[in-house]
């Protein structure tokens, strides 16, 4: 087992790549390379009033891995994403990102850090086209003033089309390329996720958090969606992470699993070491709580 | 008693009983929100609707005489009878629940789970319309209204003089309240307690309700929306009858009195759409208010007439501190 | 047979991107610039520019503004006439105090003017949201014309407490005042009408656009895909209101001559503009036009067949006018809510596969 704990400040950063310190990679068995810890959670506790969402969890994601967090309904998973996506402010505890300590920011802040997101009830923008949604992702790499754009041709223009690039390569990579121009409020649930995926793989994120991708599909859908994720983690090197409650899923695509309950974590570790820990298997089957 | 202090009593008093009128307005839309989701921007020009409704039936006037006339050259304008008040009042009442399933009928039911802004646009194509047919049905000229039990039991105007007497005896300055904003604020306390009464202990009152929860799940145990929302849309119109009769007998039924209806939009951003308390506290201040305002600052300072603006701009800086209102429900967004 | 697009193709992403991709539109269009800019002025008298062209020029670019902010970025304003007033008494202002600079300039500024005061209004728009917003921007629309009214130094002290255009040129032509030719005041407001869609439509494509339309469509996510909400409503607000302060002052300078606040820029002009969109087509900039259009020729065309041809006393017809209006407003919400827009396009699309359904 890799150790997962007690990281060091020993790395260092240059612009947004992580300068890659031999001690904290490994090798995974199907040979892909996971790099030091990107994102570290340390002692996260949220409340909304007198309930406490979160409480006391700490965890890590490395660089270039899958990493996965369980749990039943109401375990807390949801709002540990939005804590690191910025949505909510934690009342407690830090969150590390690249070696420093994040401070407090705006959602659009943390997107503009580099984490792209998805969501579990669909959050596309339903007024415009397919394209549209994922150009909407390339906004944070957008940077030409509104007056060059008033003008449009030169500056704009250029970057427009530039993105445009980016964008078509990501729709091609989905294989959405038919529905492009398509209004997205038209299109079947299973496509609205994958556009989701889309606008969120435009902004090219260092971290890309998926919020039960799978949530209300087929096996089928589930089957492609799986294989989406697998191919953006390994043709990317996207760090990836996801909420699923597919246990199956969750086993076959992650690296790593944390599993939380009743807003605190249970487990922490690679899926077969969390698959035989005893607490995970009491939550999982139903052991009464006292 | 001094005779600032004594002034400034007296406009604030006569800034509650505005704030009442204003508060008899906002009922009106907290009663559609509520149930429906709509923002019913038409709830002044319904005011005004039913007190020119009233006003027609009780002369006796012919419905769209301006138009037969033009159109067929006839020279119709009165049936040549007038209607006991009673009578009228309860005549317009039909009219504005007729009124009410037309609205539901031929508007609303075609935009069930449309979007709150569209919604709240359609209302305002909705008040022009019914400004519109209100003028053809019954003519644009100013009107006066008066309601009268029987001959010379009428709808008191002028200063109370009792109240008059009395201040000027206790303090030596007679305070000014008129006797119609007494009736007013009686009628809309009646008002009041009698809505909250129908809420609370009727079977119609709890399915209300009910649906103003979720509209699904009162379906799912059979409460016809369509039904409520007509119910709740003439509950609308018949307060809207009473502030258009007391709006009319102050100051005449004109189109200015659909006008009341922009007022009460601030005292609901103030008391917050869902609340029924928060409609009568957030007209008591902006009644109070905008007279205090208007008395301590805007007069002597500003150049007067700061009520046009006053109670928007206290409703403004409000929401930016505190966007739910007074009493209304907390907003947590979600994900 | 209209159109025929068979070996049209798009060959870059420039060229998908333009905004009359399909050649025939691109001809028509071109069309159309060149009977407005070479045709019309030659050719019209007083009255079509006064009663039809003028109206509509304006208020087009008064729509556009509105549909900036309420279409694209989803943010619903009732103080559009507020707005107008500020544009009207900020060229004032401008004129009285430089009357050799060119009027381009005044028009140019009362814009900016009205565009400052618009970001003031947006601020609460972070905390407010939805018909709360439409309630508050009321606040502008009270507020603004109190202060045009009671503060005389607006006005320039004028007894009568209206503000009255003296008589402006540029390049030698004059453009306000009494004496001004019909084919003149028309072509300078073309120049600002084309000047306004053409920023308007360069914004909306771009990715200042998609900011807009993000907030609009959904908020929280558009935030947590990066984008500022703040800054990209308060970019909508000043851009509409930079348009909408344009059409104010060229409502005040060319079209009215003589301006009173209350009636000239008064709630019903706020509703008016408002109606425009969305009989036209919100988020559209071509609904602009067509909103405009529409209603700037529906009083016109019932007071001729109303008054003119049926004798009917003017009255009537202004009652029935609102009736119509009011119902316009409700049939286009039920049955088409992108407006006379979207019509347009369905209509094309059936054209393009004509005469062959499939």
């Amino acid at each position: 087992m890799h150790d997962t704990g007690g990281i060091e400040n020993n790395r260092r950063y240059e612009g947004n790549v992580c300068v890659k310190d031999q001690v904290d990679s490994y090798v995974t068995e199907d040979g892909r390379t996971i790099g030091p810890v990107v994102m570290e959670m340390k002692n996260i506790t949220l409340r909304f009033g007198g309930v406490e969402a979160i409480k006391d969890i700490s965890f890590d994601i490395r660089e270039g891995e899958i990493r996965a967090i369980i749990g039943p309904n109401g375990a807390g998973k949801s709002s540990m994403l939005n804590v690191i996506s910025g949505f909510y402010v934690p009342q407690e505890g830090e969150v590390w990102y690249k070696g420093a300590r994040r401070p407090p920011m705006k959602p659009f802040q943390v997107a503009q850090q580099g984490i792209a997101r998805t969501f579990q009830n669909i959050a596309l923008f339903e007024g415009m086209s397919v394209l549209d949604n994922v150009m909407t992702g390339r906004l944070t790499h957008m940077k030409t003033g509104i007056f060059s754009q008033t003008l449009w041709k030169g500056r704009a223009e250029r970057e427009e089309i530039e993105n445009r690039e980016v964008a078509e390569k990501i729709i091609d990579f989905l294989e959405i390329q038919a529905i492009r121009k398509t209004p997205v409020s038209r299109l079947p649930y299973g496509l609205k996720k994958r556009v989701e995926l889309a606008r969120a793989l435009a902004a090219e994120p260092l971290l890309l958090l998926l919020d039960e991708p799978m949530a209300g599909m087929n096996v089928e859908e589930k089957e492609d969606m799986s294989r989406f994720i697998l191919d953006v983690n390994d043709e990317f090197g996207t760090t990836i992470a996801l909420i699923e409650h597919d246990m199956g899923v969750v086993m076959d695509l992650s690296d790593r699993v944390v599993v939380m309950d009743y807003g605190k974590k249970i487990g922490d570790g690679t899926p077969h070491e969390v698959r035989n820990n005893q607490e995970v298997i009491d939550a999982y089957l139903g052991v009464s709580h006292d | 008693m001094p005779e600032q202090l004594a002034y400034t009593i007296e406009v604030f008093l006569n800034g509650l009983m505005a704030g009442v009128l204003y508060a008899l307005v906002a009922l009106g839309f907290v009663l559609i929100y509520k149930a429906s989701g709509i923002f019913n921007y038409a709830q002044g020009v319904m005011a005004l609707f039913a007190a020119m409704t009233l006003v027609g039936i009780q002369n006796g006037q012919v419905p769209f005489a301006h138009l037969i006339n033009a159109i067929f050259g006839t020279d119709v304008h009165k049936f040549g009878w007038s209607v006991h008040s009673f009578v009228a009042i309860a005549l317009t009442v039909v009219v504005m629940i007729g009124l009410a399933w037309a609205v539901q009928r031929f508007v609303f039911r075609h935009l069930v789970g449309q979007e709150a802004i569209i919604l709240f646009m359609a209302t305002i194509g909705l008040a022009y319309l019914l400004e519109g047919v209100a003028d053809l049905m019954w003519g644009s000229e100013l009107k006066a209204l008066d309601v009268c039990a029987a001959e010379g039991v009428c709808l008191p105007q002028g200063l109370n003089s009792w109240i008059d007497e009395t201040t000027f005896e206790t303090f030596g300055y007679g305070f000014f309240i008129d006797n119609l904003d007494i009736v007013a604020s009686i009628v809309a306390a009646i008002l009041v307690v009698g809505l909250v009464m129908f809420a609370q202990y009727t079977k119609q009152g709890r399915a209300m309700r009910a649906v103003a929860d979720d509209h699904q799940a009162a379906l799912s145990v059979g409460v016809s929306l369509n039904f409520i929302w007509i119910l709740v849309w003439s509950l609308a119109g018949f307060v809207a009858l009473v502030a258009g009769i007391m709006w009319g007998a102050k100051s005449g039924v004109q189109f200015s009195l659909s006008l009341i209806a922009l007022k009460a939009l601030p005292v609901l951003m103030l008391g917050g759409f869902t609340s029924i308390p928060g409609a009568i506290v957030g007209g008591l201040i902006i009644g109070v208010g905008e007279k205090l305002f208007e008395f301590l600052i805007g007069a002597p300072f500003l150049g007067g007439a700061t009520e046009n603006w006053f109670a928007y701009m206290l409703a403004l800086l409000f929401l930016v501190f505190r966007p739910q209102g007074l009493f209304g429900e907390r907003i947590i967004e979600r994900v | 047979m209209f159109y025929r697009e068979a070996g049209d193709f798009n060959t870059s992403y420039a060229e998908d991107q333009q905004t009359f991709p399909i050649k025939f539109d691109r001809y028509r269009y071109y069309v159309v610039l060149f009977i407005a800019i070479v045709v019309v002025p030659f050719t019209v008298n007083d009255y079509w520019v006064n009663s039809i062209f003028m109206p509509f020029l304006i208020y087009t670019i008064a729509a556009i503004g509105l549909n900036i902010l309420v279409g694209y970025c989803g943010q619903v304003s009732l103080g559009t006439g507020g707005f107008m007033a500020v544009g009207a008494y900020a060229c004032y202002k401008l004129m009285t105090a430089m009357p050799e600079v060119s009027m381009f300039i005044h028009v140019l500024l009362a814009g900016v003017i009205t565009a400052a005061v618009g970001v003031l209004f947006g601020l609460p728009s972070l905390r407010i949201k939805g018909f709360y917003l439409a309630v508050a921007t009321l606040a502008a629309q009270f507020f603004l014309v109190w202060l045009f009214n009671r503060f005389p130094w607006f006005y320039n002290y004028s007894a009568s407490g209206q503000i009255n255009a003296p008589e402006r040129d540029t390049f030698g032509i004059i453009i306000t005042g009494p004496s001004t030719e019909a084919w003149a005041a028309y072509a300078f407001c073309l120049v600002f009408t084309i000047f306004s869609a053409y920023v308007a439509r360069n914004l909306t494509r771009g990715s200042v656009g998609r900011k807009w339309m993000a907030i609009r469509d959904m908020d929280i996510a558009a935030e947590i895909i990066g984008v500022n909400p703040l800054r990209a409503k308060l970019t909508a607000f000043a851009v509409s209101s930079f348009f909408i302060g344009i059409s104010g002052a060229l409502f005040f300078a060319i079209y009215l001559g003589a301006v009173e606040v209350g009636e000239a820029f008064g709630i019903q002009k706020s509703f008016l503009v408002l109606f425009m969109i969305i009989i036209g087509g919100l988020g559209s900039i071509f609904g602009s036009f067509a909103g405009a259009a529409f209603l700037v020729l529906l009083p016109v065309a019932l007071k001729v067949v109303g008054v003119d041809l049926l004798g009917w006393p003017t009255d009537i017809v202004a009652h029935l006018q609102l009736v119509i209006v009011g119902l316009l407003i409700i049939v286009f919400l039920i049955a088409e809510p992108h407006g006379i827009a979207q019509l347009w396009r369905v209509a094309k699309d059936k054209l393009r596969l004509w005469p062959f359904p499939h």
